[in-house]
Formats: C-alpha cells, structure tokens, sequence
C-alpha cells in the first residue's frame, strides 16, 4: 500500500518560495510523473516527500499518515537519483544489501532478497563488482535495485534517466514501465522531458514556478490543457500559438494549434508562407513554416513529404483540434 | 540543505571541536591578558600584584625587546626573500621537462621535513663548524679563510638554517601551482605566438601570484615562531633572540611572568597583523 | 601534449635542476653519511666521502646513551594518539561543516584557521601554569592533548576540503536506505573519505612529529619526543657529530618517508586549500 496525498504543502528557502500550496494525491499503485521546465519545483517536491527536505507549512500523508515531522528513513519510501547515488566502495551487492543491513535483516533474508533483485535486474554476475566497474545502464539498475529490496511503499525516482545516453533511455524507459506492471508499487517519477512522462505516467503532474499547472492522464493534458503553459509543455513538436486576428476571429486572445492539426497545401489555405527548413525523419516530415499573416509555424506530416525550402505553402488548422485561451493564457471552453 | 533534524545534528556534531578551540583560545589568552597586567615573579610568588600597563612599558622600553623585535623581522624578511625568490627558480626549474623529475622532487622537499632541532644541529656542527665542518674546508679549497660562522655572523648563519627549511615548501607550492597551469591555455598561448619572456611574464606570474601571496603569508605566520633553530644554536644572545626567544628567557631565566605575558601579548597582536590577510585571502578563495 | 623540446636542451635542464636538487639535499646525505663514520672519522680535515670505515656502532650506542627508544615511542605516542583524537573530534565536525552548511559556518572555519595562527609565545605563560597546576608537565596526556589542540583546526580544514568532495546525493541515498546519523558517518562517509583522512593524518603526524617549540618547553624526560632528545646534543660538552648524526636519522627517517608519500595532499593541507 502506498498513497501520496500532499495538502497546501509550501516550502520556502528564506524568502523565496520554492514550492507554493501544492495539493494532489497519488494513488496507490499509480504511476506519477513530476513535470516542469528546470527551477520548476518539481525535484524539491520529490525531496519533500521523500523527507529530505522539511515543507514549511502544510501537511504530507503516506497511507493516510501525516509523515510531515518524520525522518526519511522512517517513510518507508525509496528513492532513485539521479546521478544513482550508488556507495563507491561497496560492492553491488553490498550496495543493494545495505538498507536491509540497517534494518537489521538476518543474513540469510538479505542474502535471497538480494539475489532475487539481481535476477530481476540482470545484475546477477556482477554482484561482486564495485560500481565503478559497471556501466551507466548497469549503475542505474543497481540504483532500482538498491530501491526495491526495501519493498517500499512508494518509489521516487529524480530524473534517474538523465545521465544515460539516447538508446538506453529508452531501454531503460521500458524496464522501469516493466518494474510498475510486475511491482504494482507506487512510483513517483520527475522528468523535465516529456517524452517520458507521456509514455510512462499514469498521471502527469505539471509544475510551473512552484505550483501546480495541471494534473491529468497523458492524453487530458494532450487534448485538453487548461492554459498556454501546459499546452507549450506538452507535445513535440511545440504546439503552434497564434494571437492577432486569426484569433480574433475565433473569440480568443490566443489560439493554439499542434503541428500534427493542420491542414497542408500547396496550392490554397489559411495561412500562406514560405518554406524555411524541411527536416524529413523518414516516418514524419516536420515542416518549418515562416508566414507573413501569423509568424512561424510548425507543420507534422505523415511520411516523406516532397517539400523544399522556399516553397510557398497554405497551412489550414483542423477547426475541431483547436485550443483557444482567453487574455491570461487560460483554456476557453 | 537539509531538514531540521539534520541541522540539529549537524550543530551537535560541530559543537565539541569549536567548544574547545574556544576554551584553548580564551583561556590562554585571558591568563596572559591578566598575567600581562601584574608584577609576578616566579621566585616571589606572594608579591604579585596589579601595575596595569607597567608591563608593557618595561618591555617596549627594554633595549632588549626593540632588538628582538628587529631579529624578529630580519629573520622573517630575510628568509621570506630566501624562499620566495629561490623557490620561484627552483619550481620553474622542476616544471621543466627533465629526466627524473620525480626523485628531484623528493630531494628538493626533503628538507622541509626534517625536525628543526636536527636541521639546526647538523647545520651548525657539521656544516659550519670553523675547523671540521665542510664549508671551511671548502673555503680552504678555494685559498680563502674559514668563515665562523656562529661567532662572526649568528644572524646570518640561523637564517640560512631556517631558509633550508622553508625554500622546499615553498618551492613545492610554487610548483604545485605551476603545473596547475593547464596545457590547453600553454598551447593557446604558443598559438598565440608569445614568445617564452612574454608567456612568462603574461601567464606565468599572474598565475603564480596568488600561490606566493599563499607562501609570504603562510611562511611569515611560522617564521615568527621561529624558535628550536635558536634554542639549540645560539641559545640567544642580543644577534639572534627574537620575540619567541625573548619571551622564553623572561619566562624561564627570569622567572619574570608579568614581563612575559606581555611580550607573548605582543607577538599576538604581530601574528593578528598577518592572520588577518591570510585569513580573508584564504576565506576568498573557499567561497569560488 | 608537452611542449617539443630539444635534447640537447632537455639535458642541460636536467643537469641543472639535479645539481639545484642535490645541494638541496645534501646536508641530509652528509648527515646520513656521518651516521656510519667513526667519530674520528667525522671530524677529518678534508672530510672523507665514501671511503672511511662504514661501521653501524653509532646506532646501538644512540639507545645506550640517550634512550632512543623511549623518545621514539613518545614521538608515536603522541603524534598518533593526537590524531586519532582529533579525527574523532574533526570528521563529525568536518561533516556537519561541509553537508549541512549554515551561513556561519565559512565564519567558523576562519576563525579556526585564526587560532592556528596563534603564536605559542604568546600564550606560553597561561600554558604552562595550567600545565603546572594540573600536573600535565612532561606527561605524554598533557603534550598528546596539546599537539591535538595545536593542529585540530588544520585537521578539520583538510577533512572538509575533501568532504566538499562527496557528492551529497550518496549520503541521502543512505538516509533513504534507513541508516541513522551514526551510521552515515561510520559506514558510507568514512569509508569514502578514506584517501582524504589518510592524508590528513599523514600531515597531521608530520607537523605533530616535528613540532618543537611546546615539547622542548613543556616535555622533559617522561614524555620527551626525538625533537627534545636531538636537542640534548646541543650542549657543548657533547661533540659527537657520528652519533648526533645517527640519531637525526633515527628522528627524521620515518617522517621523511611518509612525507614523500604525502608530497601533493601536503600542498592543500598547508595551505588550506587554497592551493591545489
């Protein structure tokens, strides 16, 4: 069992304040994900919750139990980081065994629960190494499997992804969406790419400046962003906002439209333009865009479209895919 | 950043060492403040009493305490020049690319961990000694007569002792800050097109100037200390006692505690002058 | 890359900087030297090299005639036992300095290198009639204690400059497995910091080792180091240049070994960190 509820939480470092009357609540067995661009807040809230850092007002429950004066070693949490964190001079076995060391497990239960994280994590022949001698994929599957010996109510993971080059993350993307399907733990994740917080949450948290922007399943906050921050954040390409009078028209300060929304011709349209950059992809075609009536924008085609730099173009929103935002950058229904 | 519980800690664990560093400060140096102010001599104890400033006017007063104070700063001055200047030659010497850099280094630093009474001693009998030591019998090589050198020139012969000591650390520093030149801003500088004399002049001593700033300010903090070398040499004498010395006689030959105290006041406040630049030189540096 | 350079230059260089290094060393060699010479021998006119009779007599007479042996034991006595206590004070201490920062604590660490600064003369005085009234004269305690008290704040200055080193997130990592404060210090801190510590101590005992103004003022037989036994061949009665010399090799070996070991740790121990 492991539910994270958050109530008013703040946290300030002297007068500026870090984190601003945050509430939600992670379910138990959820996968969240912490979202925001960096300085957002988002790894302080980790600590928080994890217990490394005290909240200055408000209150933080775990199972129902307001843990917000208890150390981090009394929450029963685990916790990934992100540069793994892993003891230098144990062995990975050492390393994995010694939250059970210090819970003072008998020999013989470190020993099996040890040996059967290393199964699970393909770590089983390099038990006896120090972390200096693994890779980075290997170091970050030390990290989760010093997290999971410790059958923890909740997993905290701080952008543990971060240091690992291109192709693993993706690897190791999966595994840890493996680890959720089989462990059926709680696990809170932070990411400042959302890329993975779209594939890997349950729910999405998006942080902005301190506070709460948005929380919803990755496809709520896809279609329906409550306001200009978390429809910028989401999604990539960038959605395309346009203000002036094609928003005018549509009774809005501002109207946003995903590159993957539009109508695209050659011969007629909305928005005329000339062709800036074509990058082809192979399954997509990204089209940059420079038009005289609403600036650049950004155009996602399905496959390897024949355009060239230079080529006037008309670019169409699809009407039923459009998000329009009033004058403070909230979502108009 | 931590959470409460750690700074609480945090404060706990920190508490013993900075209790007593306190109390080994303050304690000594009330003592002597109060000592400082009496007329106590160790032979007549039930005399002691209160004469305010007395102390340090006799010991501003004493002929005996301007030479001191003199020999204090000749030792400090000369030795600082000794060091510095040879150190700088010696560092840039090693720093070049020669064959078997590591075992001159260990040569060169050798000195500087020798304990001062043995490097005092072998000094002034083995090496200056007028009759067997072999700096007479070289100066007989050359025709010349041998120098006495405690006799003649105490001064000097104590500041080349101390010199030896102190010309390794400083050359092992000057080094140290050498090499942390990094080879890409040499070869920028060579690309550049500087010639040796400007990249000298350009790279080298803006980069060496904070290492023998560190040196001056380091070296002069001991260098007022310097004691054991004239213990076991000269035992004193009007050439060579310095500051250190002269409180030590006060104390021990005299027996005199008020004149002491007051001397060791005053190598307190000449020790406080330097410590003030070292400190906030230093302190600049933690917080880059 | 090194900078090209020609051999004939490279040689040249090399010739300098060994006869630079060789002068430097020389009165060490000299005195190595005479520590296997007859006393005879020591004072020849010219003075002899290598050929004289090698004989090892001055080592066995240095224990017949000043007790080596206790000296030596004083010297380790007191140079290890001062830092082991001052590690056990100073890593607690380094550790809260360098992880759980306050906005004093930069403050705090200045005014520890202040009384590093302190001159002995000046506070001789006070010392000593403590020493005196507490019955801590020539007793290795009273000297131990002082020796920790002397080089405490170079200890914790060292310490923390390889604290600041280890990364946080590892230490957190073991709040989060569970293990108390105890804990943190004793099994991920310490073990990490061990390079660090070592060289510490290696200063540490260096300076400790070789500290002579306090021994030859406070320490008398009892707990005399090898500093005050070097210093009883100043007396003028006693001119024996091979025994003298056997002896200074007797005091200074072991520090000068462990002082080549520690050569590069020794540049930010004495300097505070400042040069690196």
């Amino acid at each position: 069992m492991g539910s994270i509820e958050l109530k008013n939480v703040r946290k300030d470092f002297g007068a500026i304040s870090v984190i601003n009357d945050v509430s939600f609540k992670v379910n138990d067995g959820e996968f969240t994900v912490f979202v925001g661009p960096s300085g957002c807040g988002k790894s302080t809230l980790l600590r928080l919750i994890a217990g490394l850092e005290d909240i200055s007002s408000g209150n933080i429950l775990i199972d129902g139990k307001d843990v917000s004066n208890v150390g981090p070693a009394q929450r029963g949490l685990a916790m990934v980081f992100q540069s793994y964190a892993l003891y230098p001079h144990m062995t990975v076995r050492n390393n994995i065994a010694f939250a059970l060391k210090m819970a003072k497990q008998p020999k013989n239960v470190i020993d099996e629960k040890v040996n059967k994280a290393a199964a699970i994590l393909n770590l089983t022949d390099y038990l006896d190494r120090r972390p200096r001698q693994l890779s980075g994929g290997q170091r970050q599957r030390v990290a989760i499997g010093r997290a999971i010996v410790r059958e923890p109510a909740a997993f905290l993971f701080d952008e543990p992804l971060s240091n690992l080059d291109a192709a693993l993350r993706v690897q190791m993307r999966l595994e840890i969406g493996d680890l959720h399907n089989n462990l059926k733990t709680t696990m809170t994740y932070v990411t400042h790419d959302q890329v993975e917080a779209m594939t890997m949450a349950d729910k999405i948290v998006v942080l902005n400046k301190g506070a709460v922007a948005q929380i919803g399943s990755p496809l709520e906050l896809y279609n329906k962003p409550n306001g200009l921050f978390v429809a910028r954040f989401i999604g990539s390409p960038t959605m395309n906002i346009v203000s002036g009078p094609a928003a005018a028209k549509r009774n809005a300060a501002s109207i946003g439209i995903r590159p993957e929304h539009v109508d695209f011709s050659t011969s007629a349209g909305e928005w005329p333009g000339k062709v800036r950059i074509a990058e082809h992809l192979g399954a997509d075609t990204f089209v940059y865009v420079d038009s005289d009536a609403v600036g650049p924008l950004t155009v996602r085609l399905e496959g390897e479209a024949p355009v060239k730099p230079g080529q006037t173009v008309y670019v169409t929103p699809q009407e039923n895919r459009l998000h329009r935002f009033d004058r403070d950058g909230k979502s108009m229904a | 950043m931590a959470t409460r519980q750690t700074a609480a800690a945090a404060r706990m664990l920190v508490a013993p060492s900075v209790i007593l560093l306190f109390l080994w400060m303050i304690v000594p140096l009330a003592m002597t403040i109060y000592f400082s102010m009496l007329n106590y001599n160790l032979l007549e104890p039930d005399t002691a009493r209160f004469i305010g400033l007395q102390n340090y006017i006799d010991f501003v007063d004493d002929p005996d305490f301007i030479g001191a104070l003199i020999n204090t700063l000749i030792i400090v001055a000369a030795v600082l020049v000794i060091s510095v200047v040879g150190g700088i030659f010696v560092a840039l010497l090693m720093d070049q690319p020669i064959y078997g850099q590591s075992v001159v280094r260990v040569l060169v630093i050798a000195p500087f961990f020798v304990m001062p009474t043995v490097s005092a001693l072998i000094w002034k009998n083995m090496l200056m000694n007028p009759v067997s030591g072999l700096f007479a019998w070289i100066a007989t090589l050359f025709g010349l007569t041998p120098v006495d050198w405690f006799t003649n020139y105490p001064m000097l012969s104590v500041i080349l002792i101390v010199a030896w000591q102190w010309l390794p650390f400083a050359s092992l520093i000057l080094l140290t800050a050498l090499q942390s030149l990094d080879e890409e801003q040499k070869e920028a500088a060579t690309l550049d097109g500087a010639k040796a004399v400007s990249y000298f002049f350009y790279i080298v001593v803006p980069h060496m100037a904070r290492a023998i700033t560190v040196v001056v300010l380091i070296e002069t903090i001991f260098l007022l200390n310097v004691f054991a070398e004239i213990r076991v040499t000269t035992n004193g004498g009007p050439s060579t006692t310095n500051i250190p010395f002269h409180v030590f006689e006060l104390a021990v030959n005299n027996n005199d505690v008020g004149g002491a105290a007051a001397g060791g006041i005053v190598a307190v406040v000449l020790a406080n002058i330097v410590a003030v630049f070292l400190v906030r030189m230093i302190g600049k540096n933690l917080e880059s | 890359m090194a900078r090209k350079v020609s051999t004939s230059r490279r040689v040249a260089m090399s010739a300098v900087a060994w006869l630079v290094a060789l002068l430097i060393f020389f009165p060490i060699l000299w005195m190595f030297l005479t520590s296997f010479k007859t006393e005879a021998d020591a004072y020849a006119v010219p003075p002899k090299f290598l050929f004289f009779h090698w004989t090892t007599e001055n080592y066995v007479e240095v224990q017949s005639r000043v007790d080596y042996v206790l000296h030596a034991i004083n010297s380790i006595v007191l140079a290890v036992g001062a830092n082991i206590f001052g590690l056990i004070l100073a890593i607690p201490a380094a550790w809260s300095m360098a992880f759980s920062p306050t906005k004093r604590t930069k403050d705090l660490l200045m005014w520890m290198l202040s009384t590093k600064m302190m001159p002995g003369a000046g506070v001789f005085m006070a010392i000593y009639f403590i020493y005196l009234r507490a019955h801590l004269l020539d007793s290795r305690w009273g000297i131990g204690f002082l020796l920790m008290m002397v080089n405490l704040p170079i200890i914790v200055w060292m310490l923390y400059t390889y604290f600041k080193e280890i990364p946080v997130d590892i230490l957190e990592a073991a709040r989060m497995d569970g293990a108390s404060l105890r804990n943190e210090i004793i099994y991920v801190l310490t073990p990490m910091a061990v390079p660090g510590i070592a060289s510490t101590m290696l200063l540490s005992v260096i300076l400790s080792w070789n500290e002579a103004f306090w021994t030859l003022n406070l320490a008398n037989v009892n707990a005399a180091p090898l500093t005050n036994m070097i210093a009883s061949f100043s007396s003028p009665e006693g001119d024996f240049w091979a025994l003298l010399s056997a002896a200074s090799v007797l005091a200074i070996a072991p520090i000068l070994i462990i002082g080549w070991f520690s050569q590069k740790q020794l540049v930010r121990g004495l300097t505070f960190g400042a040069v690196k």
